[in-house]
This record gives structure tokens, sequence and C-alpha cells, in this order.
């Protein structure tokens, strides 16, 4: 089993996904870089946050072109685990890996604090150590997590349980005072209809250890662990 | 144009329009032997203004205390730098960045804040913290601040918030804590102090010294382009008038993008060993880099302008040298090995080129195309220049009497309402508003964020691939403080209070307080009362650091922070570092249980609500330069209240000992608003971890000290407030009795939404915690958007 974490020029997360993957988790990890079509064996990619490129133009726009890109395409066609957070989310809706596209926040400033978010689905590599219906408490930090659809697309990531995350208050309400920045149908965290690739804008990675206030992630990031390890065993 | 400006013939008056004196123009001839040409002039008018040549300030800066047994690097490298043990170093320095961000407050406080970390990244650290201490105008109209006035006040603060925000959140560092206080002097005249911590290895810092005749000096990261010329000179260096908006194209503007490629780059680059110095261009950028790194390695350096990347066609040498273009960086490489160097910044997208090399005989050379343009021995520039022991005048005694100080309430009034309003007013309410616009949890290393704790606290992991390494279960504690309504009615206890006071923090959330940094911002020093000031400040601070052990590592002098001929208040702002051995252990404010203990620790063993001022006018008049009395009656007078710097100290001591022996639940020194505010904060930051009842309330019965509102809102020092179990309490009196320190009960943890205080038998503050925690949480916002009102 090895993750590997992805590295554009302006990601800042990189370490922080190596830590809790190569430290807390203590499974194998390395960096990739944006520049390499190598992904050194991966079986998982994690697209960490940030502002690649500075997201001057706008959020993951440029990064999306990012050589690495190729290869993360095909990987993910070829059914290989995928999950973005937060710029890594923006990435891959730019990258069209994942349906739809973020807007400012609704307040239009930059967030960064602890909200609770609904696991919706445990049908999936990132969701299934989850119980249905968990919450967890996970810390954002972005300017541009207020995620916008088409009405089709909206009704189909509804229908197919491919929203594994959604905003709720700290008891589990949906009724959007628990929504930080206008995302539609309070939706924090979405899958592809393949269920290999996933994108959310909190951060399971700084929620790894009782020290920094949650260790939520780690539900997230276990639920790659074992499936992994699941997939392992059904091809042993 | 850029002939026309190398042919200007330089004369005493251009001199003087570029700030340079007649004397200091005699100077330069002196220097020179000879008449400097334009260029020179540029380049002395940058080095010797009062930003980079601490003119006024030398004569000063040498009565703080700088020698500490745990002191790496003392003032005078990028930042200052301390053994934090385990083979660790932290090098940290805070900076002012006040008249850009007046003149485009977005943009100002951006590159202050990217100035301080290429500060600490050149010294080979890795930034791991950013504080902000900030100053605005009064931003709520009221009895000293008219509409149009808070209206601009309020949109300074907005682009400076946003400006932090947009650097910091990008860069990947956390903005963990610091202040943000109001007070009508900083109308025109913002502060913004930046200050950033990073870590390395004790053998992996960098210092900038140019060594190795021939070695190759290489110019890295963002093309030089028009950007902040003259920004040391005019902007930091001269008060403002009625036309320095027109100072704008002053302003640099900053890529926080870039800064990170830098950082990396440059981390990487000097993993390579090739590096013999590197320092950041920042104020007076080319000039100062060079000149700098050759004085202090004791050569010469030679470049070439032809070879800078610039941004745009056509800059003179007169423009390339004085650019203040952010994210650029000067270093110095091993002869034959600049290749591997190259490579580095090539990986990560970033301009690098050899513009030219260190060389024998001390002179800086200056060559455009092959053709000299400037030529100036690098140390006279760099260190020779002017120095001042400038005049003081002690301003005249203010005449107050009795009538003029704080009017105590009569006993049994109801404090409530006063007290909301004093939790609602701007200084002293939540700033969770900022702050939240601040990433504060990248990195994975924030113990403690802003309001947590009284100190933003670090830790420092154990391994990470490309960190420091070791093993270590160390944690940092940083605070920045000051007092400028303080340093106003009393430059030297006001200084002294700022010392204590971030030492206080520091060891409230369980660290200990080992160094100091300190950011010194001050009105005009042609003003002989601005220099009394300045020069009584020092005194202060260096008393202080003695005393608490908190040498002074390095800093920045702001003088000139006047509009229109109006100062602001003297205002040093001290950060003090802290180390916490075990990162389990940090206290923070929030009140935990119900039933525990809330005992107040005074380090001057009295009865409690302050000893200090024992006559009744005496308190009045302390009291009159309190928070409280400026909030509620308008008062700005008398004097701080007064200190015993070895109170502070045993008051530490027991903190960092209750800490260590995990004693007590939580601690909160007792600062603006005093005893009623610090309990207030405590149940406010009770709901944890979806713990239930979200709020913890608390029932307090206050000593007997002059009055209610003395014992409830006075602002004596050496004082906190920490919660303990029953059953550890014996052992809390134990430890206290120890350091000398007296501990008073004073109530209990409560499971109601209630907070009440009861003095002399009657109840004086009796509210639902939620109603205070509304009227606290939400009223800088409310101030700021204007929304739910």
């Amino acid at each position: 089993m090895k993750f590997g974490v992805v590295v554009f020029p302006g990601s800042n997360c990189d370490h922080d996904a190596f830590h809790a993957i190569g430290h807390v988790l203590q499974k194998p990890v390395e960096f990739i870089w944006h520049q390499s079509e190598d992904l050194q064996n991966s079986d998982v990619l994690l697209l960490p946050g940030g502002f690649s490129y500075g997201d001057y133009l706008r959020t993951g726009a440029i990064a999306r072109f990012s050589p690495v890109m190729n290869a993360i395409s095909k990987f993910a066609k070829d059914g290989g685990l995928v999950l973005g957070v937060c710029n890594g989310f923006q990435i891959l809706l730019e990258a069209g890996l994942l349906p739809g596209a973020m807007m400012r926040n609704s307040g239009l400033r930059f967030i960064c604090r602890h909200v609770h978010v609904r696991v919706e689905d445990t049908n999936s590599p990132f969701t299934n150590a989850a119980q249905k219906g968990q919450i967890l408490k996970l810390p954002i930090a972005h300017s541009d997590g207020n995620y916008n659809c088409d009405p089709d697309t909206l009704a189909e990531l509804e229908k197919n349980h491919q929203v594994l995350f959604r905003y709720t208050t700290p008891d589990g309400n949906d009724d959007t005072t628990g929504n930080p920045n206008g995302s539609m149908n309070n939706i924090a965290g979405i899958c592809n209809r393949e269920r290999n690739v996933a994108g959310l804008m909190p951060h399971p990675e700084r929620a790894v250890e009782s020290a920094l206030n949650s260790e939520d992630g780690l539900v997230i990031l276990g639920s790659m662990v074992e499936a992994l390890v699941g997939a392992a065993k059904a091809t042993a | 144009m850029a002939t026309t400006l190398t042919e200007i013939k330089v004369t005493p008056e251009i001199a003087a329009e570029h700030g340079v004196t007649r004397e200091e123009y005699a100077r330069i001839q002196k220097i020179l032997v000879r008449d400097p040409n334009i260029t020179e002039l540029g380049i002395f008018s940058v080095m010797w203004s009062e930003h980079c040549s601490y003119k006024s300030s030398k004569v000063h800066l040498k009565r703080l205390p700088t020698r500490g047994k745990l002191v790496v690097q003392g003032p005078g490298e990028n930042a200052g730098v301390v053994d934090i043990g385990d083979g660790l170093v932290a090098a940290f320095k805070i900076e002012s960045h006040n008249h850009p961000s007046y003149v485009e407050p977005f943009q100002g406080a951006t590159t202050g804040v990217g100035g301080i970390l290429r500060d600490i990244f050149t010294m080979g650290a890795r930034p791991i913290a950013i504080l902000d201490s900030l100053r605005f105008g009064e931003i709520v109209p009221g009895k000293n601040s008219a509409e149009p006035e808070t209206a601009a006040n309020r949109r300074i603060l907005d682009g400076v918030i946003r400006g932090i925000a947009h650097y910091g959140n990008c860069f990947g560092v956390p903005t963990v804590g610091g202040e943000v206080a109001f007070e009508p002097c900083y109308c025109q005249n913002p502060l913004v102090n930046a200050l950033a911590l990073g870590i390395a290895r004790k053998e992996d810092i960098f210092l900038a010294k140019a060594k190795g005749l021939g070695n190759p000096v290489i110019y890295v990261g963002a093309k030089t382009g028009r950007d902040g010329i003259h920004g040391a000179s005019l902007l930091a260096s001269a008060e403002f008038t009625e036309e320095s908006q027109q100072k704008r194209p002053n302003v640099q503007v900053g890529d926080p993008f870039t800064e990170k490629l830098l950082l990396e780059a440059c981390l990487e680059a000097m993993k390579t060993g090739a590096i013999v110095a590197i320092q950041d261009m920042g104020a007076a950028g080319l000039t100062c880099s060079t000149c700098e790194m050759a004085s202090r390695g004791g050569t010469g350096i030679e470049i070439d302008l032809a070879k800078v990347p610039q941004r745009e066609t056509g800059m003179s040498p007169y423009e390339i040298m004085l650019s203040e273009s952010q994210e650029r960086m000067l270093l110095v490489a091993q002869k034959g090995r600049e290749q591997e160097v190259l490579e580095v910044f090539k990986k990560w997208g970033l301009d690098s080129t050899v513009v030219g090399e260190v060389t024998a005989g001390g002179l800086l050379v200056v060559k455009d195309h092959g053709k000299i343009v400037a030529q100036i021995p690098a140390h006279p520039l760099a260190e020779e220049g002017p120095v001042y022991n400038r005049p003081m005048t002690s301003p005249a005694p203010r005449v107050e009497s009795d009538k003029d100080w704080f009017p105590f309430a009569p006993e049994k009034t109801d404090l409530t309402a006063n007290f909301k309003k004093l939790l609602a007013s701007p200084t002293i309410a939540s700033k969770s508003w900022i702050t939240e616009q601040y990433d504060t949890s990248v990195r994975t290393n924030t113990l403690a964020g802003p309001g947590a704790s009284d100190a933003a606290v670090v830790r420092i992991k154990e391994s990470e691939k490309d960190g420091p390494g070791g093993k270590t279960m160390r944690s940092l504690a940083l605070s920045t403080d000051g007092n400028g309504r303080w340093c106003f009615l009393n430059p030297k206890v006001g200084a002294m209070h700022a010392v204590a006071e971030a030492a206080r923090n520091v060891a409230a959330s369980g660290a200990r307080p080992i160094a100091a940094t300190n950011c010194l911002n001050f009105g005009s020093p042609e003003k002989p009362e601005v220099m009394w000031q300045f020069s009584e400040s020092i005194d202060g601070i260096g008393e202080a650091s003695t005393a608490l052990g908190t040498p002074i590592t390095g800093g920045n002098v702001s003088f000139y922070n006047e509009t229109l001929g109006k100062s602001i208040y003297p205002t040093p702002v001290i950060g003090i570092l802290g180390i916490l051995d075990d990162s389990s252990k940090v206290l923070k404010i929030a009140f935990r249980h119900e039933g525990d203990i809330i005992v107040l620790l005074n380090g001057a063993n009295s009865s409690g609500a302050g000893q200090h001022a024992t006559l009744p006018s005496a308190r009045r008049r302390e009291f009159s330069s309190s928070e409280y009395s400026k909030t509620i009656a308008g008062i700005v007078r008398g004097e701080p209240p007064s200190i015993e710097l070895g109170a502070e100290k045993w008051l530490i001591d027991c903190l960092v000992a209750l800490a260590a022996a995990s004693t007590i639940e939580s601690a909160h020194d007792l600062s603006d608003g005093g005893a009623a505010v610090a309990l207030a904060e405590s149940c406010f930051a009770s709901p944890g971890a979806g713990l239930a009842p979200p709020l913890l309330g608390a029932a307090i019965t206050l000593p007997e000290n002059a009055s209610a509102e003395y014992a409830l809102f006075g602002e004596s020092g050496a004082r906190a407030i920490v919660s303990v179990s029953p059953r550890k309490l014996a052992a809390l009196r134990a430890t206290a009795r120890q350091y000398g320190v007296g501990a008073h009960e004073i109530g209990k943890v409560t499971r109601e939404d209630s907070l009440r205080i009861e003095y002399k038998g009657h109840t004086v503050v009796q509210s639902d915690v939620s109603a205070l925690r509304d009227a606290w949480a939400n009223s800088l916002e409310r101030a700021v958007t204007g929304r739910n009102q």
C-alpha cells in the first residue's frame, strides 16, 4: 500500500498530508512532483490543499494543466483512488474528474474554523469506516468553497448518493446554519459516479490527533486504508 | 529617462530632496573623496535613512540587554536566534509596516508579512507561525471620533486584515495570534507589526556574510520592477502630510505564491551545501543586501545591473538599486558550485542568475553593461552612517487633580450594563471575526490558536521529512503585547508593562519565557518629547527584560508615526517567545469542569484585586488609565498601574510550575478589563468538543478592595485567574506558597448559564453568560460590516 501526495507549486498542505499518512497512520507515502507523469506506483493519490500557482486566476484552473494531471486522469479512469482536499478538490473540479465548480464563499471572505459535516453515504472507499449519519468535526480554511453545479447535475449527485459529506450543525441539522460558505445543498464533499475519485473542502489531514482539537479526519483517511487492504485481499 | 537621471548633477539641494542633510552630504563627500553621482546619492539616501540606519535610535538601543545563555544570534542579523533544545533553534523577529498600510492597507499589510517571513527563511529556518500586532483608529463613532473618520478606519482595518490573510494563507504558515487595539491616535497612522517564527537545526542557520573572493553573487526570485522605490527613505522615514496619498507608488506589491516558491527553493538550495551567505532584499532592496553582506563579511561586492532580471525595460541604475520589489533574495555561492544552486531555483520556476562576485578591497561596485555607475566603500555605507543623539525633553507635568480622575460608582451599584458595554468595546471584544479570516491551522502544529490560550502555542513535530527532525515533545509559545495609552501616560512604566504582560501571557500558556523581540513605534525623532518617550521606553524594556530573563534578540524601530504634526501614542510592542517542554501540558483559558475552584493568583501576594495603589486617590488616578475608564467615562488620564517586576517574575515562575505539574485546569492573566473580563472570557471559551452544556458559568465573590469597579476592572499586573479541581487545591496552594504568590479562592465554575460576581455582600454583576458572550462575540463584526445591527 502506498500513498502519493501530489505537490503543485503553491501546495501548502502537502507536508500535513504527508505527516498524517506517514507518521500518524504509519503508512508508506511519497511526494509526487507536479512535473512528473510517474506516479511512483502509488495505490492512492492525494491532492492537497494550498494555492496552486497562487490561484490568481481561478482556484485550480492552472494546476489542472500540470503534467502530473495527465497521469492522474488515467489513474482515475483505471479505477485508482484519488482524494482532493480543499485546493485539491478545486483542481479535480477544474480537471473534470468531478462535476461542478467552486465559487467564492457567500460571505466573500476566507474562513478558517472547525465545522461539522455529516457522512451521507458509507458506500465509498472514503467513508466505508464511518457510520452513516456520523458527524465529523473538521477544520475548513478556504475562500472558494461555495460548491455549485447545474440542477441536473445536482439531481444526479443526490440520486446516485455521490454527496459524501454535508455541512450540518454540531447536532446534525442541515438547515444551512452549519453551512459556512453558501454551498449548494450544504455540500462539503462529493465523489464521482464510479466512487473512486472524491473531493471535499474540509481538511481531514488537519484532524488526526487529539492535540489538534479533532481526530475525526482519521475516519476518512482510515477508510481509504481499509479500502486498499480490502482490494489487496480481493486480488490475493 | 534613464540617461537624464544619470546625468543629473548632484547638489546639496538635490541631496536634501532625498532626505539627506547638509552634514550627511558632507560626510558622503568625505567617504567618496568626491561628489556622489545620482545613483550613489540614491544608495546613500536609503542606507542612511532612519528606517535602515537607526541613526536616531542607535545610541539608545545599546542599552537593551541582548545576551543570554540561550541567545545564539542577537540583533544585527536578519532575525534573532535562540536555542530551544534538542539541537534546534528558533528564529524570530517582529517588524512594522505602518506607513504603507495606511497609504494602501491591503498591499501594505501583505508586504509587511512577506518581509518578515523572508527575514526568517533567509536564516535557513522554516517559518512555522505568524502573529500580528495591530492598532487602528476608533471604528465606532463616539465622543472623540466622528463618522467619516471611523468609516476610514474600518476601511483600513478591512484592507489590513485581508492583506495579512491573503499573504499568510497562501504562503501556508498559520497566523496564530497577536492583538488588535483601537485608539483615536492611530486614526491616520495605523500600526501593523508582523512577527514571524521559524525553526531550524542549529547547524543549519545561515548568516548574511559575503565571504570567499571570487565567489559568485546570485540574484534569485521575482524580477525587479519600479515598485517601492524609496519605500524605506521617503515612506518609512518621514511623517505624513496631506499629500501622503501621493506616496502610493512607493508601496510595494506582494506575491505570496512567489514567496512560497522562494521559501521551498531557498531551503532546498541551502541543503546543497553550496551557499555561503544569503540575505533577502527588503527595504532598500539590492542596495542594502549587497553592501550589508559585503560589510559583514569584510569584503567587497561587484555586480552588473544588466544581469539583474527586470520586469520592465529602460530602468535606470538608480531605479534598479532602489527598487523594493518583493520576493527577491541575494546569495553568495561557492565558486564552481553555482550550477547546483541555479538548478534548484530552476526546478521551482524562479529566476536565478549570477549578477556579480565577491571582491577584495571592500568596495561596492555597481556596473551597468560593464560601465561603473556607482562605487562606494561598503563598510562606511552600511555601518558608518550618521548617528544622532537627538535632544530630549520630558513633557511638562500634567496638571491633574482629584476631580479629573475616574469617579467610582457608589457602593451596591449594579455594574452589569457597564460590563456588557466594556465587553463589546472593540479593543476587548472577541477578535474571531478577524482571526477566522486567517488560516490558523495549516502545518498542523497549532495547539493553541487565537484566543484559546493567553499565548499562541505551536508544537514542534517529532519528525518531518524536510523539517528539523529529532525527537522532541516541545512546543513554542508566543505573545505580542503593548499598551500605547499607558506608554503615553508614562513611557517607562508602560513599556515595562508591555514586557511583563507578554511574558505573563507566555507563562499562562504553561511555557517558560526565554527571549524577546521588539517593535518600537514612535512619532518623529526630531521632536524632543518623542525622543524622551523613546529613551524612557528603552529603559523600561531593558529593566523588565533583564528582570524577567528575556533578552532582546532583535526587532525594529519605526519613527515618524505622525500625521499633520500629531504623534501616535508611543507604542513599543514586545513579542516574547517561550518553551513548553511537554506539549501535552498547554494551558488554555477555558473553564473546563463544573465544580472546579476559581483562584486569583497574585504575584504581589496581597488580598487579591491589586495591592499596588493604597491611597484612594492613587487608586482613582491609576484606574483612570484603564480600558474601563476610557470606555465607560471617556477618561484617559493618570498613570498606568505601578509595576513590581519581582511580583511578575514570581507569578510567571508559579504558572510555569503549575503547568508542569498539571495542577490546574485553566489559566488566564488579568489585563485589559481586569478580573471581570478575564472571568467572562474563561466562561466564553468553555464550549469545547461538543461539551454539554455548551457554556459554563461562574459564581464569584471578589475580595474587598477600594471599590467594586476597581476590584472588577482594575488592571494592575502580576495576576492571573486559574481554575483547579478541588482535589488539587492543596497542591496549588503549596506551589503558590513556594513562589510567594498569593492564591485567593474567589468562586466556582458552575453548570449554569450565569456569571454572578459579588462584592461586599452585593451582587454587582449578574447575567446569562450567553448574553454577555453575544455582546463580546459579535460586536466587532457588527461594527465593521454594519451587519446585524
